[in-house]
């Protein structure tokens, strides 16, 4: 009987820690899901890969700050105790992600809005450096020793099931709408969804009693006074927060991002695919492999937690340059055939009101191809009165939308799904890994950092450096196709790879000589 | 194994250098003297952020590693 109520105790901590976290990650993604819009929205500028760039820098400005949050929160959450730290958190990040949604756009209110859109975004930050150490603690702390990777997986799934969240009401905001009103405004109603979910969770935490281990330690008066001196000023502590980041979370940072971020931006960007079906590519892969996490939680209880992390980035590392090449192949319409009869041509001339004898023409060309694959491309360019007047290649803008067919559509979610097995091996028993790396007394900031600093940062800044070696790729061929020489890269899209690549590489050459792999910590 | 660990201690501290050469030389400078407002920020970050926390960390990793710190 007390073994049921046990268990049924355990369920319900995981339950409220999971969803806390849960509606902090959704709150995180839907600013990187709805980066192409938001960036059009807040940051102006006339080339549109620099506007997403810009965008991706706020996009790793948030995630840089997590470290700061880590400290912050984590100190906090070793000294007053895990509960209230990430109550805290919750409501930080609940309140920026509806105030986001409320921001006046660049058209209105100037350079206001990236500044404020900015200033929220480093508070969202900072609230998920303190939550996420906060809810793995807690869970793990209230955990069987023998069990703890099954049960801090249930918090591993939560950062994909709120990227898995936020692109399915995504998805919905934008059938219940035009894609016009879904670009003036629907695109806010994401955000502002949040303050009802993170209403529900804070009321759900207030219930929830402090982490019996860190109540007996307080009791006992053996907590740390100064836990930052302690994790940090102490070398014998401090050695373990690097080697978890270089032999642990560097790795599992860039496998992770790879998998959910820079697949979805490659669906976008590269493959140019439509932003409904690539959320919908995503929300499969993503959901599939969701599973896994638990899996590999539980089967670390069993083997050990270093060799399962491991594995996934050894295969990861050899596996990438085929998979995105395969992406590449299944929506490249070089390869395709059109069906030419199905061509449709529509255009639109409305007069600019604010400048006489100028319109803005648009033209929409939608190609059907043998194999069901659709294209459709708007091109928008200025037009005037005077016919003598040409217009600057600079103002025609076009952009293309692909929809490709089912069976590419499926293969692209097996190749997604792969990933995302990957980022379960590496990421469903980190929690407990590193709660057993650190003390009852300074975990919480100890085990954060190391977290916060391989995923907000070496995580964080792939979307970022990966476009920049690959817009360099494509800009060297460019140069060297106008000079009539050979082409440097012969697939420039892939360049962007070596920068996970590299950083799992190196991470799993430290984690498999330094990390000791045996025995479980018991406090 | 443990020579092999305390031996790659130079190894962590060159890659820690090489990639803080990378991220000074080819990131962080162009992206300061580019004429580029957006570019500001991602200067900022490599050169104030990551470049110390890679090259600092990696730095003293290294430095555990060859004093023995990490033999089992």
């Amino acid at each position: 009987m007390t073994n049921n109520n046990e268990k049924k105790g355990l369920v319900s901590i995981i339950a409220a820690s999971s969803l806390g976290t849960l509606i902090e990650w959704y709150d995180f993604y839907i600013f990187g899901s709805l980066a192409t819009i938001i960036s059009t929205k807040f940051f102006p500028s006339t080339n549109p890969t620099a506007a997403l760039l810009s965008t991706l820098a706020t996009f790793a400005a948030g995630f840089v700050v997590r470290p700061f949050g880590a400290l912050f929160f984590g100190r906090l959450g070793d000294l007053i105790g895990r509960k209230y730290t990430f109550l805290v958190t919750l409501v930080i990040m609940g309140l920026s992600t509806f105030l986001i949604g409320c921001v006046p756009a660049y058209e209105t209110i100037g350079f206001l809005a990236p500044v404020l859109v900015l200033l929220l975004r480093l508070l969202q930050g900072l609230a998920l450096g303190g939550e996420y150490g906060g809810a793995a603690t807690y869970v793990a702390e209230h955990s069987p020793v023998n069990q703890r990777g099954f049960y801090t997986s249930w918090i591993q799934t939560t950062a994909t099931l709120g990227l898995f969240i936020s692109l399915f009401v995504i998805i919905l905001t934008k059938s219940s709408m035009d894609d016009t009103a879904f670009n003036n405004w629907g695109w806010r109603i994401p955000f502002w969804i949040s303050i009802i979910m993170v209403a529900i969770s804070v009321l759900i935490r207030m219930k929830m009693q402090e982490s019996p281990v860190f109540a007996k330690a307080k009791a006992e008066g053996k907590t740390s006074t100064n836990p930052l001196k302690e994790s940090f000023g102490n070398k014998f502590n401090f050695k373990f927060v690097l080697l978890a980041l270089f032999g642990a979370t560097m790795g599992q940072g860039v496998v992770w991002y790879t998998g959910q971020f820079y697949a979805l931006s490659f669906i976008q960007n590269t493959l140019s695919i439509d932003i409904s079906q690539a959320s919908k590519i995503m929300m499969w892969g993503l959901g599939l492999g969701t599973p896994f996490f638990l899996m590999f939680g539980a089967l670390s209880d069993k083997i050990g937690r270093k060799w399962i992390m491991l594995l996934g980035m050894l295969i990861a590392i050899f596996s990438y340059r085929p998979i995105y090449s395969a992406m590449y192949d299944a929506a490249n319409l070089k390869d395709k055939q059109e069906n030419v009869s199905l061509q449709k041509i529509e255009s639109t001339e409305v007069p600019d009101a604010t400048k006489s004898g100028q319109s803005l023409k648009t033209t929409v060309t939608t190609k059907v191809f043998t194999d069901g694959t659709k294209l459709k491309e708007t091109k928008k360019e200025t037009t005037f009165t005077d016919v003598s007047k040409v217009v600057p290649p600079t103002d025609v803008k076009t952009t293309k939308a692909v929809e490709v067919n089912s069976n590419s559509f499926w293969l692209l979610v097996l190749l997604v799904f792969i990933q995302v097995i990957f980022v379960t091996m590496v990421y469903g028993p980190i929690a407990a890994f590193l709660v057993e790396m650190f003390p009852v007394k300074i975990r919480y900031t100890s085990m954060s950092l190391p977290y916060h600093i391989g995923n907000g940062i070496f995580g964080g800044l792939l979307p970022a450096i990966a476009t920049f070696l690959a817009l360099r790729a494509t800009q060297a061929n460019d140069a060297a196709a106008k000079a009539g020489t050979k082409l440097p890269y012969d697939k420039p899209f892939l360049e962007g790879l070596w920068y996970p690549i590299i950083i799992a590489a190196i991470c799993f050459v430290i984690g498999a000589l330094y990390i000791h792999g045996k025995g479980k910590r018991e406090d | 194994m443990n020579k092999l660990r305390r031996i790659l201690g130079i190894l962590w501290i060159v890659i820690g250098l090489a990639g803080g050469y990378y991220l000074i030389i080819n990131q962080a400078i162009p992206k300061f003297y580019s004429d580029k407002s957006e570019d500001l920020i991602p200067a900022i970050i490599y050169a104030f952020i990551l470049t110390p926390i890679i090259v600092g960390g990696l730095l003293i990793f290294g430095k555990y590693a060859l004093q023995g710190e990490y033999d089992q």
